[in-house]
């Protein structure tokens, strides 16, 4: 897909090992995440996908006894240094997560809580972006008659429309999918990957997912890890066709995993 | 042998007859206790009561100031005593993970919870009342204020622990600050529980005793001003219930049942509000 996109390297990860206290649940990553396409991570539990993805925000840091070793560059700039702030880092990084998570707070007031962080709005600007940001999401036509209503009212699929529409109202570089669809029912899940194929337009995205044809119908590119060690990486066509190693083909045919 | 089913059945059976006869057991005595309250204490609640000033031995008279003294106190009692709990049972849910502080505080404050009230009245007396001269409404909204502080903290800290963790880190994505995260959306997601915790400690201190008798002792007059000794409904009840005059005795059965009426509404509140929240998530 894509190939006549031109490639330029958003997020590159040198050596990256990470450490859940003495347990090293990341070996000597390298990895370069194309700008503004789609990077799926698979693999089976426990493998360190969730993990990787969560060094990119440095969501990891809200827990005392989790470190990371190596290098992640955002742009060239590495995000892993003390110097870099965690909430800048973070507006430029979004995140969604496996559960929808809702704020207790009215539908607007969802979206609007990350965007005025960093950004000054009027009241007008601000109604605007709300707007944007749920269209972006396919949420609008839903909503629009009660964004003063709780977000937490909303069935499960609106409520990950409503984290991403969340997420993406701040204006992220890049958006992390934390097996986004997993919670969710069918029809809802399709509403996501099509939306996934609209946001990498704008965004750089990468997606955690434990299922092989989500992965294959929305990557560009694709890693698959198996127990902490990135076992391939390349053009989703590629890995899903054709890998290189025996370990791969066994997981995405099936016989392991 | 019996077969397993027909043991189960039996065992079931035994197990909740004998449930059932300690729930009647314990409702008996509350039923009772209600009982007796409302059959003293309706006909002595007259409009009387909350017009009049407690009276002198052998004369009729009302509540009135022990119920203004009441009502000031166990105000001021939880206006200084929630945002202390507030406060610190916050720095446990979300800042307690390391260190030694956290755990230390925890400790003490159980400790605290569970502390008699007369132990927290000496405590009071002997470090505001002994020190100013006389006995005052200050003291004793003080030493409420210091059993609000326990209840509040606990029901805090359980409440906030109730926020699932992803919430947390879906705030900290977007790139909130921690004391955005914390006052924007745990604190919001636990406000009801929090509330509930708030009107669970006001119940408490309503029908103290022994703290406002070493702090606040009582006033037969009228006096709003909480630098005197104060009037109130235990330490009314607690004289009066005690005395040979039958006017008094009758006064005492009237504040008693305020008393429990009102720390019953507040239950119920309590309850209500809870319920709510439950039914909105």
């Amino acid at each position: 897909m894509n190939a006549e996109k031109t490639i330029t390297p958003k997020l590159v990860v040198r050596d990256l090992n990470f450490y859940y206290g003495k347990d090293r649940a990341l070996k000597d990553i390298n990895l370069t995440i194309p700008e503004k396409m789609v990077t799926a991570f698979i693999g089976p539990s426990g493998c360190g996908k969730s993990t990787l993805l969560r060094a990119f925000n440095r969501m990891y840091q809200l827990y005392p006894k989790q470190k990371a070793t190596g290098e992640i560059l955002l742009d060239g700039e590495n995000i892993l240094d003390k110097k870099q702030d965690l909430n800048t880092l973070r507006a430029k990084i979004g995140m969604v997560f496996q559960k929808p998570t809702p704020f207790p707070m009215s539908i607007y007031d969802n979206i609007a809580f990350g965007a005025k962080l960093y950004e000054k709005f009027s009241r007008h600007d601000m109604d605007e972006r709300v707007e944007w940001a749920l269209k972006k999401a396919a949420l609008w036509t839903e909503v629009k008659d009660k964004l003063k209503q709780s977000g937490t009212g909303l069935s499960g699929g609106q409520q990950q429309r409503l984290c991403i529409a969340r997420a993406i109202a701040v204006k992220p570089q890049v958006l992390l999918l934390d097996e986004p669809t997993s919670a969710l029912d069918p029809i809802s899940t399709a509403h996501i990957e099509k939306l996934i194929d609209e946001l990498k337009e704008d965004f750089t995205i990468v997606i955690v997912t434990h299922n092989m044809q989500q992965a294959a119908r929305v990557s560009d590119y694709t890693a698959y890890m198996y127990l902490g060690d990135l076992i391939e990486f390349g053009d989703t066509s590629t890995v899903f066709t054709n890998p290189k190693r025996k370990e791969t083909e066994d997981y995405i045919t099936g016989r392991f995993g | 042998m019996l077969n397993l089913y027909t043991r189960r059945r039996i065992i079931n059976a035994v197990s909740l007859s004998i449930s059932v006869l300690a729930m009647l057991f314990g409702l008996f005595w509350l039923c009772w206790i209600l009982v007796t309250l409302l059959d003293h204490g309706l006909p002595a609640l007259t409009p009387v009561v909350f017009t009049q000033m407690t009276p002198p031995p052998g004369s009729s008279g009302g509540l009135l100031n022990a119920i203004t003294g009441s009502l000031m106190m166990t105000l001021v009692g939880t206006l200084i005593g929630t945002p202390i709990g507030i406060l610190a049972g916050t720095y446990l849910a979300e800042f307690g993970q390391r260190g030694w502080l956290a755990p230390v505080t925890r400790f003490i404050n159980d400790v605290l919870l569970s502390a008699p009230s007369i132990v927290i009245g000496m405590f009071i007396y002997e470090v505001y009342v002994v020190k100013i001269g006389h006995f005052s409404g200050w003291g004793g909204a003080l030493a409420l204020s210091v059993l609000v502080i326990p209840v509040v903290i606990r029901t805090t800290e359980n409440m906030l622990r109730l926020v699932p963790n992803s919430l947390r880190e879906a705030a900290a994505a977007l790139g909130a600050p921690q004391w955005k995260v914390i006052s924007f959306v745990t604190l919001r997601a636990s406000r009801a529980g929090i509330l509930t915790g708030i009107l669970l400690a006001v119940a408490r201190i309503s029908g103290e005793t022994a703290p406002l008798l070493f702090t606040a002792l009582n006033n037969q007059f009228w006096s709003s001003n909480m630098n005197q000794p104060m009037a109130n409904l235990p330490v009314v009840i607690f004289q009066f219930a005690m005395s040979p005059y039958e006017d008094w005795q009758r006064l005492a059965w009237a504040g008693a049942l305020l008393i429990t009426l009102s720390v019953l509404t507040l239950n119920i509140v309590a309850r209500v509000v809870f319920r709510q929240s439950a039914t909105a998530h």
